[in-house]
């Protein structure tokens, strides 16, 4: 399974499905990651965590850990 | 009757520049109960009948966070007559999804899509015709920093209000998912009012925690309802919940993809991009950090803080005020205690506070500066990995080195920080960090006993960062601070200019909220304080007394005495001497003097260290040093931590803590150091060693199974 966590700086995915469940994974789709968005990764943060992401317009930053729960094609 | 609006909105949605400038400086600050959200409100200019009420930023109307819960139960429960639904035309997806949960509200409300100017400099355009017809309300656009459109909304949402007309949006859900809302309503119709239907069919196809547990609903209902929800659960193959927030972003991307014409393509790199690729950078970012924080730190405590504050204290209130009241006082034959009262325990203890103010708006300003221009939400961006280990926020390292010059401005800089377990973290170990009037405390033990050695301060410091990282780790293991999980999923917000009335308005009012605490609870503790000093039993009869010794505070000081006996300091002096740091912690070098019977003791003095030096041993000394950096805080950030938190209980819980965690720590010191120095094992050795097995045991021990799953997801 390949998830956001896995994708190089620089790429453009597109979200598969979310896995988990309860507020952690209501908080991160009420931030409009939910199947079928793309989402650009733009950098790590200078310690190597949490990720900047670039979806629907905006910037998001989440940890790796969260990113794990998130499949994409 | 007095017309209600609701301001709602996205954080970073330009919500606090509207409410700015429809209100003016007729605002009320103050906190949603029993939380530690700020809720304000203000009279709309030029109408004495219309409120305007500002809500928390909240990016979903989610039963999860504080915010949230404070806004969904205020436009639930108290039913506002209009909503303003501000929107950041710049980020519109991801706005609209609040607002499409607000339109189910059954609430007159119009959208204003604000950061127009931004929106047509970058060559987009928004169809606001067809946003309205698709929403069922109306849109307006709005430039809130330029002033542009706001007044002529309020006047709109008045009317808005006085129609009731409630919003008709665009069917939002569709197949199975629409047929089991449906079938929801139908059951809940004859027991709900028919305008919060929606909201309410949707809440409990959802299974909202907060609604369940608070609704009358008949459990056959409840049973029903759910059932449905199981059902489409399994036909649709994902959870009741992000069914219906999956369906609300098709419905808005959607929407979007008719409405607007975007000029540029998704995911290109915007202004704000590019400083971040600087801001922000792998190897720049944490050198400019630095570089932030010292200018921030120099201005405000250094260099314009310092010398403001020394001028307050030293020439305002030394040598103007106090000798001229005292002159004018004695005047007019006023009784010498009555003088003592007023230039000493009032004007000196407020004057003390005081003197911190103008250093407290520098501080303010430069931190709604970073707030404002979009650099907070960076800190916490590049800080999180070194700060979440110990179950604080990347944000919390502000308030800690604020703190290092004051915990009071330190304490209030945890506002900044959104999620609310983190904040109390913060506010209970803020003041562990060593601040500036610990100081003559740490340079008098180094100087009196260790010959002036350089190690001391940093001992001081690393104590405190030590006291920060033990008490977050085991703090965190229980369920009040691990709190209700919710992920680091922060916005990194577009840069900005600050607008000056902004950065004003919350200078003014987190500035202004400290002086008027000085002007209560600290007058009222520094009079108390004050009388006890001044006064003492002689002769069965409360009298003036000449000399501390005889006080009351010292009869107070040699009953609780024994209770710093087994941390090697249980003179009474020593104890009148930690009281006293109660006031103002530089307090208690002067205490000591006066108590000792030094001559002169100045701050700087180094004629009593000798005299120090036959009063306690190296020991005790570090184990009095210790026990004072550590325990509770000075009036002042007492004070400021109860306005924080709150909440009586958090603030004694607090303040309990913190004094328990210096005695425990101060003990083992004091009796392990004994124990080595061959002075044998007494029963306070065993009450040492036990206390450390506890300490270790709260540190290592695992957190219960639920909070547990949380940590496995942001500690791996």
């Amino acid at each position: 399974m390949k998830t956001l966590k896995d994708v190089r700086i620089g790429q453009t995915v597109e979200v598969k499905k979310i896995h988990g469940e309860g507020p952690l994974k209501r908080r991160i789709m009420d931030m409009g990651i939910t199947k079928g968005v793309s989402i650009h990764v733009r950098k790590y943060a200078p310690l190597g965590d949490p990720m900047e992401i670039n979806l629907r317009g905006y910037a998001l930053s989440l940890r790796k850990n969260d990113a794990a729960c998130i499949e994409v094609y | 009757m007095k017309i209600h609006i609701a301001l709602a909105g996205n954080p970073n949605s330009g919500k606090t520049t509207l409410f700015n400038s429809l209100t003016g400086s007729a605002q009320y600050v103050g906190n949603w109960p029993g939380v530690t959200v700020e809720k304000k409100e203000g009279m709309l200019k030029g109408h004495r009948d219309v409120i305007i009420q500002d809500l928390p930023g909240i990016y979903s109307l989610s039963p999860y966070t504080q915010e949230e819960i404070v806004a969904r139960n205020y436009l639930v429960d108290d039913r506002p007559d209009a909503i303003i639904n501000i929107v950041d035309g710049t980020n519109l997806e991801r706005n609209l999804y609040l607002t499409t949960q607000l339109l189910e509200l059954g609430i007159p409300m119009l959208i204003a899509i604000n950061m127009m100017d931004l929106v047509r400099k970058r060559g987009d355009v928004i169809d606001i015709q067809k946003l309205s017809e698709s929403l069922g309300c109306p849109v307006f656009e709005l430039s809130a920093l330029k002033s542009e459109g706001s007044f002529f909304i309020a006047e709109k949402a008045i009317l808005l209000a006085r129609s009731k007309a409630v919003p008709t949006p665009a069917p939002l859900l569709s197949g199975p998912l629409e047929e089991s809302i449906d079938k929801i309503k139908n059951i809940i119709t004859d027991c709900t009012e028919e305008r919060l239907l929606p909201w309410t069919a949707i809440k409990l196809f959802e299974g909202d925690e907060v609604l369940l547990t608070c609704s009358s609903f008949a459990d056959e209902v409840l049973d029903e309802a759910e059932r449905i929800a199981e059902k489409t659960e399994k036909l649709l193959d994902d959870d009741a919940q992000s069914l219906i927030t999956a369906a609300r972003y098709t419905y808005i991307t959607e929407l979007v993809n008719h409405a607007v014409d975007r000029a540029l393509p998704l995911h290109a790199m915007t202004f704000s991009d590019r400083i971040d690729s600087i801001v922000t950078h792998r190897i720049f970012a944490l050198p400019i950090f630095a570089v932030v924080m010292f200018l921030v730190y120099f201005v405000s405590v250094t260099t314009v803080g310092h010398f403001v504050t020394e001028f307050t204290n030293e020439t305002l209130f030394g040598e103007w005020i106090v000798p001229s009241v005292k002159n004018s006082l004695a005047a007019y034959d006023v009784a010498p205690w009555l003088i003592s009262l007023i230039s000493q325990g009032i004007i000196g203890g407020v004057g003390s506070v005081l003197g911190f103010v103008p250093q407290m708006f520098v501080l303010f300003l430069m931190l709604s500066l970073l707030e404002e221009g979009g650099y907070m939400a960076r800190i916490a961006f590049i800080l999180d990995r070194i700060f979440r280990r110990f179950g604080l926020s990347g944000k919390s390292f502000i308030p800690m080195l604020i703190g290092s010059g004051c915990s009071v401005p330190g304490i209030m800089a945890s506002r900044t920080i959104e999620q609310e377990s983190d904040r109390r973290m913060t506010i209970m170990t803020t003041s562990f960090i060593p601040c500036g009037a610990k100081m003559p405390i740490i340079a008098l033990i180094a100087g009196a006993l260790f010959g002036g050695a350089w190690w001391v301060a940093p001992l001081a410091y690393f104590v405190g960062v030590t006291a920060v990282i033990i008490s977050g780790i085991i703090l965190k293991k229980f369920r009040a601070f691990g709190g209700i999980p919710s992920p680091f999923v922060l916005e990194l917000p577009p840069y900005h200019w600050p607008s000056p009335k902004n950065i004003w308005l919350a200078t003014w009012e987190r500035g202004f909220s400290f002086v008027k605490r000085a002007g209560t609870v600290i007058l009222l503790t520094s009079i108390i304080l004050w009388f006890l000093q001044a006064f003492g039993f002689e002769d069965g009869a409360i009298h003036l007394v000449d000399h501390n010794a005889d006080s009351l505070l010292a009869s107070i000081g040699r009953v609780a005495a024994p209770f710093f006996a087994p941390l090697g300091f249980g003179t009474w002096q020593a104890t009148v001497g930690t009281f006293s740091g109660l006031i103002a912690k530089e307090n208690v070098v002067g205490t000591l003097g006066v108590l000792y019977n030094f001559s002169e003791v100045t701050e700087g003095g180094t004629q009593h260290w000798n005299q120090f030096a036959n009063e306690f041993s190296a020991l005790s000394a570090l184990s009095f040093l210790i026990f004072n950096l550590l325990c509770a805080p000075c009036f002042a950030a007492m004070g400021t931590i109860r306005k924080e938190m709150n909440s009586g209980r958090w603030t004694f819980f607090a303040l309990l803590y913190m004094t328990a965690f210096a005695y425990v720590v101060s003990l083992n010191i004091y009796q392990i150091g004994s124990l080595i120095k061959g002075e044998g094992f007494n029963v306070w050795t065993f009450v040492a060693f036990f206390t450390l097995a506890v300490l270790l045991y709260l540190l290592i021990r695992k957190p219960p199974a639920d909070l547990q799953k949380v940590r496995k997801r942001s500690h791996a």
